[in-house]
C-alpha cells in the first residue's frame, strides 16, 4: 500500500490552496452574507484549468485525475463552502455526464466550454416531488419528428442561473414492464420555453447558486439526448456515484477547516489562567475531530481512487459521502462550541461551517439515501 | 533570450522553526520556493513569452527539490536542473553554493540569469552577485522593473523605497524584489504538463568539481533561536517618576543608552 500522493497531486493541492487562500478567503463572509455567486471567482478558476480537472485534453480538460480532482474540491470547501459546491456541482453534476455519456459531437459541443471553464454545467435531476425518489420524475420528452418537446419542473438545481447547459432529466417512454423510461437530455439555457429563477433563501452555501426550472413546451433536436436512451436512471445513477465523491470531499474541507479554526482557538483562549487547550474537555473534542477528518481523508481518497482504476465504487462513495459530510457536521459543532459565545459569531466562522455543512448532508443523497445505498450494496 | 533562474527551496515562512541538535528541525516542514525567486521565475517567463528563448530553473539541494523544480517547470519554465549534492556536500555556505553554480554555468550561453533578492532562511541575498562576480558579468541587485531592449537592459531597482534607475548590458544577472510582478498560479494543465518537461540532474562530479574544490569557507559555531518576546512592562505612578524609571531602566536593564 502507498498513501503517498503523486507529485502532480502535491502541487495541485499547493496551488488550489494558495489560490483558496489568496483570492477567496477575503471574500468569503461577503459571499455567505450577500449570497451572490462570484462569477469572477469561477472565470479565474477556469483559467487555472480547475473546471477540466478530470476531463483529457483532448475535451479542453486538464487530464488529471478523481483523486487530484477530490483534493482540489477539498481546498475550496476548506475556505469557501458556497464556492466549493458550485465547484463540485460543475465538474461532477454539469460536466461528468457529458464526458460519461455523451457522443463525441456532444463532448466537442457542450464539454469542451465547461472543461475549460467558459461555461457552467447544471444536472436537472431534482422535482418538487421527486428527490430520493428519482424514479418519480414527472418530467416528460416527447418526440415530434426530430425534436423532443420537454415539459415538467425542476427544483434545486445547483448553478442553473449561470448555466449554459442543463443536463435535464425525463421520462421519455415506458419499458416492457409498464415501468418509466427516464433520459437525460442536454437543453441550452437560452432554449424558448426554459425559465430559470433563483429565489431561494437558504440556510447555508448562500453564495451557490440554486436555481428552480420550469420546461414549457422546450424543444430540442432528438441528437442531444444523452447517452444510451434506455439508461438514462442507470447514468445517472453512475453520475450521483462520482458526485458522491466530491460533495464527500467538500466536506472534509470544511471538517478541515473546522479542525483548524478550534484548534488555533482553543490555543489562544486564556480561561482561568491557561490556554483552554490544556483542558480535557477541549482536547477530548479537539481529538475527537482531528481523528475523524483523517479517516474522513482516507475514505474519500480511497472512493477516488477506486474510480481513478475504474473499479466498483458505489459502495466507497456512500461510505465516503455519509461520513465526511457528518464529519463536516459534528466538527463544526464543536468548533463552534469550542469557540463559545464568539463560535455563534460570524465573524469567527465557523457558525458557517455548520451551516454549509448541512447542506452536504441533504444534497446529492440524504445521510439516509447513503445508508440505503450501502445496506443494498451489502445484499439486503 | 537564454534565460537562467537560481531558485532555492526554502521553509515555509509560516512554518515554526523548531532547533534541535544545533539543527534547523527539518521534520514535517512544509517547503516551499523561495518567495523572492518566484518573482525571478515569473519575470523569467515573462521574458521568454515577449522575446523566445528559453527559460531553464538551476537548483542546489537534494532530491526533495524536485517538487519546487517541477512547480516551476508548471508554472511555464522550459528546462530544470537539479545539482543533487546530497551525497557529496555535507556542510555548505555561499562560496560552496557560487562555486558549484561556476562550474554549471562555465559551459552555458546565457543571456539573463536571475536570482532572488534574498533566500528567505538565511537571507544573505550573496549567490547573485557573487556569482556575477565569479561569471565577470554585471549585475544589478533588488530590481522592480525590468526591461529588454536588443542587448540593453532598462532596470528600476529598489533603494531602500527609493527607485533608481538604470541600464545594464547583456549577458547580466538580477536579483529580483517583490513588486517586480505579482508570480502567478501554477495551472493545471501547467502542472500536468510538467512532468513530460526536462529534468536533468547533476552530481558535483559532472561538473568536475571535488567535495574539496567546495569546502564552506565559514563554520557555524552555533545556531539559536531569538529569544522569547516577554511580557512588557507598565510603568506607573507620577510621570515624573516613570520618565526617571524609564531612563534607569533603558540604562541598567536593557543598556540601550
Amino acid at each position: 500500500m502507498n498513501f503517498e500522493l503523486s507529485k502532480e497531486q502535491e502541487m495541485t493541492r499547493k496551488m488550489v490552496r494558495d489560490f483558496a487562500e489568496g483570492v477567496i478567503q477575503p471574500r468569503t463572509i461577503e459571499i455567505d452574507t450577500k449570497a451572490e455567486f462570484p462569477a469572477d471567482i469561477f472565470d479565474q478558476m477556469g483559467e487555472l484549468g480547475l473546471m477540466g480537472i478530470p476531463f483529457p485534453e483532448q475535451y479542453g480538460g486538464s487530464d488529471g485525475d478523481t483523486l487530484t480532482y477530490a483534493i482540489a474540491v477539498e481546498e475550496i470547501g476548506r475556505i469557501c463552502g458556497s464556492t466549493g459546491l458550485s465547484y463540485a456541482a460543475a465538474v461532477s453534476l454539469g460536466a461528468s455526464p457529458i464526458y460519461y455519456f455523451g457522443t463525441e459531437e456532444q463532448k466537442q459541443k457542450f464539454l469542451v466550454p465547461l472543461a475549460k471553464g467558459e461555461a457552467l454545467g447544471a444536472f436537472g435531476l431534482t422535482e418538487p416531488n421527486a428527490g430520493s425518489d428519482a424514479g418519480g420524475t414527472k418530467t416528460t420528452a416527447v418526440l415530434d419528428g426530430d425534436e423532443y418537446v420537454i415539459n415538467g419542473e425542476k427544483c434545486f438545481i445547483t448553478n442553473a442561473s449561470f448555466a449554459k447547459t442543463i443536463t435535464v432529466t425525463a421520462v421519455t417512454g415506458k419499458d416492457d414492464r409498464g415501468k418509466n423510461i427516464i433520459s437525460a437530455i442536454l437543453v441550452p439555457t437560452d432554449t424558448k420555453g426554459l425559465t430559470i429563477t433563483s429565489n431561494y433563501d437558504k440556510m447555508g452555501v448562500r453564495g451557490s447558486d440554486t436555481a428552480e426550472i420550469v420546461l414549457e413546451d422546450v424543444r430540442v433536436p432528438k441528437e442531444n439526448l444523452l447517452g444510451d436512451p434506455q439508461k438514462g436512471f442507470k447514468q445517472f445513477l453512475y453520475t450521483l456515484d462520482g458526485g458522491r465523491i466530491s460533495i464527500a470531499a467538500l466536506g472534509l474541507g470544511i471538517a478541515q477547516a473546522s479542525l483548524e479554526k478550534a484548534l488555533a482557538y482553543a490555543k489562544e483562549r486564556k480561561q482561568f489562567g491557561q490556554s483552554i487547550s490544556k483542558f480535557q474537555a477541549i482536547q477530548f473534542k479537539l481529538a475527537d475531530i482531528a481523528m475523524e477528518v483523517e479517516l474522513a481523508r482516507n475514505m474519500v481518497y480511497k472512493a477516488a481512487w477506486l474510480k481513478d482504476q475504474e473499479k466498483n465504487f458505489t459502495k466507497e462513495a456512500a461510505y465516503a459521502k455519509l461520513f465526511a459530510t457528518e464529519t463536516a457536521f459534528r466538527a463544526a459543532n464543536q468548533a463552534i462550541q469550542i469557540h463559545g459565545g464568539y463560535g455563534y459569531m460570524r465573524e469567527y466562522e465557523v457558525e458557517r461551517y455548520l451551516r454549509d455543512a448541512k447542506l452536504l448532508e441533504i444534497g446529492e443523497g440524504t445521510s439516509e439515501v447513503q445508508r440505503l445505498v450501502i445496506a443494498r450494496q451489502l445484499g439486503c | 533570450m537564454n534565460i537562467y533562474v537560481l531558485m532555492k527551496r526554502t521553509f515555509d515562512t509560516e512554518e515554526k522553526i523548531v532547533i534541535s541538535n544545533g539543527r534547523i528541525e527539518e521534520e514535517g516542514a512544509e517547503f516551499i520556493i523561495n518567495p523572492y525567486d518566484e518573482y525571478a521565475i515569473e519575470e523569467a517567463i515573462q521574458l521568454r513569452d515577449e522575446h523566445g528563448g528559453e527559460v531553464t530553473v538551476v537548483t542546489i539541494g537534494s532530491e526533495d527539490a524536485e517538487k519546487q523544480l517541477r512547480t516551476a517547470l508548471a508554472m511555464g519554465a522550459d528546462k530544470a536542473v537539479l545539482i543533487n549534492t546530497e551525497d557529496d556536500v555535507e556542510e555548505s555556505d555561499q562560496f560552496t553554493t557560487v562555486k558549484i553554480l561556476e562550474a554549471f554555468f562555465d559551459d552555458k550561453e546565457y543571456d539573463l540569469i536571475l536570482a532572488g533578492n534574498v533566500a528567505i532562511d538565511q537571507a544573505s541575498g550573496q549567490i547573485g552577485p557573487r556569482l556575477a562576480e565569479k561569471l565577470n558579468i554585471p549585475y544589478v541587485t533588488t530590481i522592480t522593473n525590468l526591461k529588454i531592449d536588443g542587448d540593453t537592459a532598462h532596470i528600476e531597482r529598489d533603494v531602500e523605497g527609493d527607485v533608481e534607475k538604470l541600464d545594464a548590458s547583456l549577458p547580466l544577472l538580477v536579483t529580483c524584489q517583490q513588486g517586480l510582478n505579482e508570480p502567478r498560479y501554477p495551472s493545471l494543465p501547467g502542472i500536468m504538463k510538467a512532468k513530460k518537461k526536462p529534468l536533468e540532474e547533476l552530481e558535483l562530479d559532472d561538473l568536475d568539481l571535488d567535495e574539496d574544490d567546495v569546502e564552506p569557507k565559514t563554520k557555524t559555531i552555533e545556531v539559536f533561536l531569538p529569544p522569547a518576546k516577554e511580557a512588557g512592562k507598565v510603568l506607573e505612578g507620577e510621570i515624573d517618576d516613570q520618565v526617571k524609571e524609564l531612563v534607569s531602566l533603558l540604562r541598567n536593564e536593557s543598556k540601550v543608552i
